[in-house]
Parts: C-alpha cells; structure tokens; sequence
C-alpha cells in the first residue's frame, strides 16, 4: 500500500506544519518543507481555504450560481471574455463547460439586489454575452466533500475485541 | 416468590462445566470498568471509527426496498460468493470456486466456530499463537479440542518462534490458528515465517485456520496470503469479512474459503445453528467488493499516518513499542512501570479517562504490554497520548522511589 502524497495529505486537509505531514507520511521534516517549498513555488498550491457553514455565521450574504452563454472569439476562443467576468471580485469560481451554456460563474453578494444590479448591468452589457441565467442558492447540503448537516454519530462501545 | 436454585453448588449441573470453567473476555471484564463513565477517550475498541461507507449502507437499504428479506442457501447468496472468490483471486492470487469452497458466515468469528467444530474430533489438539484475538482458545475448547498456545514476544516483533512452534506439534495435533495481520500486536508475519509455518504444517499434515481479516490493512509490504503458499490451499482455511477494511462490524458478514470437503462439513454445522448470513448485509458486502475499493484506500492511508503519529507518541513518552505494520493496533510495553497491564490500565483509565486494553486479555504472553487501537481520530489520539503522558509523568517519581528501595 502507498502513503499518501503531501499534495494528497494538504489537498485533503489544508495547511499543515512541516513536522506534521512528516510525521503522517514517514518523512523527515526537511523533505517535507522542501515538498511544500516546491508545491507553493511551482503554484500546484494555489491557496487555502476555511470551509464554512454558511447558516452559523450570522451573515446574510447571497450566492447565485448563473449560466452565462457568449460568443467565442477568433483566436482567443472563450479565454479572453472569461477572463473579464472572472476579474469581477464578485465572481467566486468560473468555469468554461460543455452542454446547453459556456460559462458557469458562482457570485456572491450582499444582497439579493447587489447580485441582480451585478447581472443586469456588468454581466449581461458585456460584448460577446448574449444571454444569463440566474439560480439562487437556497441551502447547501454539502460543500467540497463535506456533509454541513450531519446526523449526530452512534456511540461505539468503549472497548471491543 | 420461587426459591432460587443453588446456583453456588459445587456440583450444580444447571450449567455445562465447560463453560462454567471458561473465562470471561478479558475485554468485557475491562469494558465493565469503562461503562457509564463520561469523556472517555478510547483507544480501546476493536472496530473502525469511520461509518461503512454510504455506497454500502445504500445498497442494504435498497435491498430492503426490494423486499429482498428472506433466507438466503445456507452458503449465502451465489451473487455474493460469486463477488468473494473473484475478489480473492485478483487481490490475493487464491481460486475457491463459489458453489464449494465458500460459505458466507456471520463475522470471522462464526467461520472460526463452524470451522473447528467441522474438523475436531475428541482428544485433537489446536495450536494457538499468542497473543491473538480472545475468541480462538475458548472456541476450540467448545469444539472439544485440547489447546496448546504458542506465545511471542516483542524481541522477535511477535514473529512466532518455528523451533518452538514445531516442539508444541503432538501425533494429536489437528490445526494451527494463526491471524495475520494480527490482533492485538498490529505485527504481520513475514513471508519467511509464513513459509516456515508452511513447511512445518506440509511435514506434520495440518490444518491451518488463517485469520486474515486485517489483511486490507498492511502498510509495509504486500499482504502474504497463506493459502497462496505452495501446497497450502488444499490444507488451509482462510477466513476473513467485511468488519475492518469496509468498516462494517455492525452488519456481522464474515466467509470461510477452503478445501471442498472441510467447507462442507463447516456448512453442516452452519446449516443447522445458523441457517444463513442476514441477506441484506450480503447485498451489502457484494456493494462493498464491487465499488468500495476506494473507500477502503482512503480508510487504510489514514490508518497508515494515525500508525506512525500513535507509535512516535507513545515512544516519546517512553511506551517501548514496534512500529505495526498491519490491523490498527499497536501493542507498547509497560512492564517498566511495575504494573501489571490491568493494573495500568485500571489506573490510567480512572485517573485520565483514557482506556486501553491490557494485554493479558489476549493471553499470558500479552501480559506487560497494553493494546491500543488507533481506530479513532487523529485529534483523540494526541489527547490521548498526552494524557498517557501526564500519568506515566507522574508514575516516575514512584519508580525511582521503588528503585531506591
């Protein structure tokens, strides 16, 4: 059996001191820097991340996830009009995608005004979008591999053979 | 009100003498201590800490939805056996064909039971390896075999002795248990001592029961799988289920896969106590073995880190202890402290909250030793490990004091 890489072990967990993923993995702490070192270097890390459930906050910010369809353009395909929706700091996450739409975006706001003023006026005036659809996010159930309602665990026994 | 019966009668026979004189699971008497308690950390359970994976669990319930809730043959559901031996063949090299060689049991356990009962006539003698899992001894004294225990110590990393395995082999001698990767010392037997093993049941025509439930967790090498040994398919029993890799003790599915001749007999015995496994955990396990190769990688890899983070923790606060290369035990010493294992861990448990197992519940040569199972979360084993450290702290100065003595 293989351990798992140090991409595997951060990918999983998120940031962890050198001595820890040495210690997991059966490394020294030195090859283990070095590997995060070169991870960081390289941008196969690109940044970390808290996962948050969104209802224990006490902030009512809005998420949209929208459709967007555009026009692809000569010689730069859709990575020249994707590139200037994704600079909107409002646009969390872009994807370019096969099927009935092109670009899925994933946009937060403080309201659900702020979002559609966002929609109405940058998104949908942009050369080459022709058309958007908006969905409003109701509830997540599960976000990046984690369950944000979990049942409440059965208790094991204290001691078994 | 009836009068009681005298229950306290030397020579009551209301009882059978044989099971009066077994002892009880040194684990329950342990367990009995820990119950009601609150804020326990336990490092002491047997079983995976993460739920079966939902694939698994859905498939049961789907099954359910079917009405697929009867009896199943007594062998267990063909679909079932057909998924078990061609899992066998292409993770360990071993052909049992699924119409003979095969029966679907309730847990390990059961196959243990129905096995020994299939192949001990009276006066025959069973080797046991110690330390082992709690079941072997008394199921074979149930069986009305007279058992002879082979026990191992840390110097030798738990690897049998074969020389002094070979002096405990009678003209009486049947069968030899052996479990690996092994509960409770989280040690596998290296290929040379399989092999020797081997040797010294081809010379002496015997049985082997091979307990290889653990045998997803192994961490260093490739598992060896004993009936995969030359001239050993046809003298072996292996044994095995779902419980440790799929994380599915609760659903009680286990197998035995052997010669046609033994398995038969193990399926008369299974016929009449237990009529079959629970169809339900079958169409589960046949889930698991089609689609849960992945969830079983990602348990094992952490496993693998919960070892060495368990190992490094309990050396660093002086636990003695072999870095384990399978199951998800690890078995330090304590003899240093001048315990007994059930005196440590009585104290550790009322004074930390932490329980472990002693030893000597997996026989004499468990003694001055502890099982710590790192079935748990990495965050729970470091409280764990600092707690064991604060008491083994506060234990020196006694040390030294009985030393100065």
């Amino acid at each position: 059996m293989m351990s798992r890489t140090v991409l595997q072990l951060v990918r999983a967990e998120g940031r962890l001191s050198a001595p820890e993923i040495a210690e997991r993995l059966g490394i020294t702490p030195a090859e283990a820097a070095a590997e995060v070192k070169r991870l960081h270097d390289e941008k196969v890390i690109l940044g970390y991340r808290g996962i948050i459930n969104p209802e224990k906050t006490g902030e009512d910010s809005v998420l949209a996830i929208i459709e967007v369809k555009v026009t692809p353009q000569r010689e730069v395909g859709f990575d020249s009009i994707a590139r200037r929706i994704y600079k909107f700091p409002e646009v969390r996450t872009c994807y370019l995608m096969s099927g009935a739409y092109d670009l899925l975006l994933l946009v937060e706001g403080e309201s659900l005004r702020q979002v559609a003023s966002f929609v109405a006026e940058k998104l949908a005036t942009l050369e080459h979008v022709s058309s958007t659809t908006t969905h409003f996010l109701l509830r997540k159930y599960k976000e990046d591999g984690l369950i944000i309602h979990e049942e409440s665990e059965t208790e094991r026994l204290a001691v078994s053979a | 009100m009836c009068p009681l019966p005298n229950t306290s009668s030397p020579h009551s026979s209301r009882v059978s003498r044989l099971v009066e004189s077994l002892p009880p699971s040194g684990i329950r008497k342990f367990f009995d201590l820990v119950i009601g308690r609150e804020d326990i950390i336990s490092l002491g359970v047997g079983e995976p800490d993460f739920a079966t994976p939902w694939r698994i669990c859905e498939a049961a319930v789907y099954a359910i939805e079917r009405g697929q809730t009867s009896y199943t043959s007594n062998r267990g559901l063909i679909a079932a056996r057909n998924a078990i031996a061609e899992y066998l063949q292409n993770r360990f090299g071993v052909e049992y064909h699924p119409a003979t060689d095969l029966c679907i049991t309730v847990g390990v356990s059961q196959g243990i039971d129905i096995t020994l009962r299939a192949i001990v006539n009276p006066g025959d003698e069973v080797i046991v390896i110690e330390p082992c899992y709690v079941a072997y001894r008394p199921m074979a004294l149930l069986a009305g075999a007279e058992v002879r225990m082979l026990p191992t110590y840390m110097r030798d990393g738990f690897q049998p002795d074969l020389e002094r395995l070979e002096s405990l082999v009678t003209p009486r001698t049947k069968a030899l248990i052996l479990c690996n990767p092994n509960n409770p010392t989280g040690t596998t037997y290296n290929r040379a001592t399989l092999e020797g093993i081997a040797d010294i049941v081809r010379r002496h025509d015997l049985i082997v029961l091979s307990d290889e439930v653990y045998a997803e967790l192994t961490y260093e090498s490739e598992h060896v799988c004993f009936p995969a040994l030359d001239g050993m398919r046809e003298r072996t029993v292996l044994l095995s289920g779902f419980s440790k890799a799929w994380a599915m003790t609760g659903w009680r599915l286990g197998y035995i896969a052997g010669p046609r001749d033994i398995v038969e007999m193990a399926v008369k015995v299974h016929q009449y106590s237990m009529m079959c496994a629970p169809i339900m955990a079958q169409y589960a396990a046949i889930e698991a073995l089609k689609h849960g190769r992945r969830d079983v990688e990602e348990m094992v890899a952490a496993y693998d880190e919960r070892r060495r983070v368990i190992t490094n923790g309990l050396r660093a606060i002086g636990l003695p202890c072999i870095l384990p290369s399978g199951a998800f035990y690890v078995f330090p010493s304590i003899a240093h402290t001048g315990m007994t294992s059930e005196q440590f861990c009585t104290e550790l448990l009322n004074q930390t909250n932490v329980a472990v197992v002693p030893g000597n519940a997996f026989g004499e040569s468990g003694e001055g030793h502890v099982r710590c199972a790192y079935a748990a979360s990495l965050e729970q084993i470091r409280t764990a490990l600092d707690r064991m450290g604060d008491f083994l702290g506060a234990l020196r100065p006694l040390e030294n004091h009985a030393l100065a003595r």
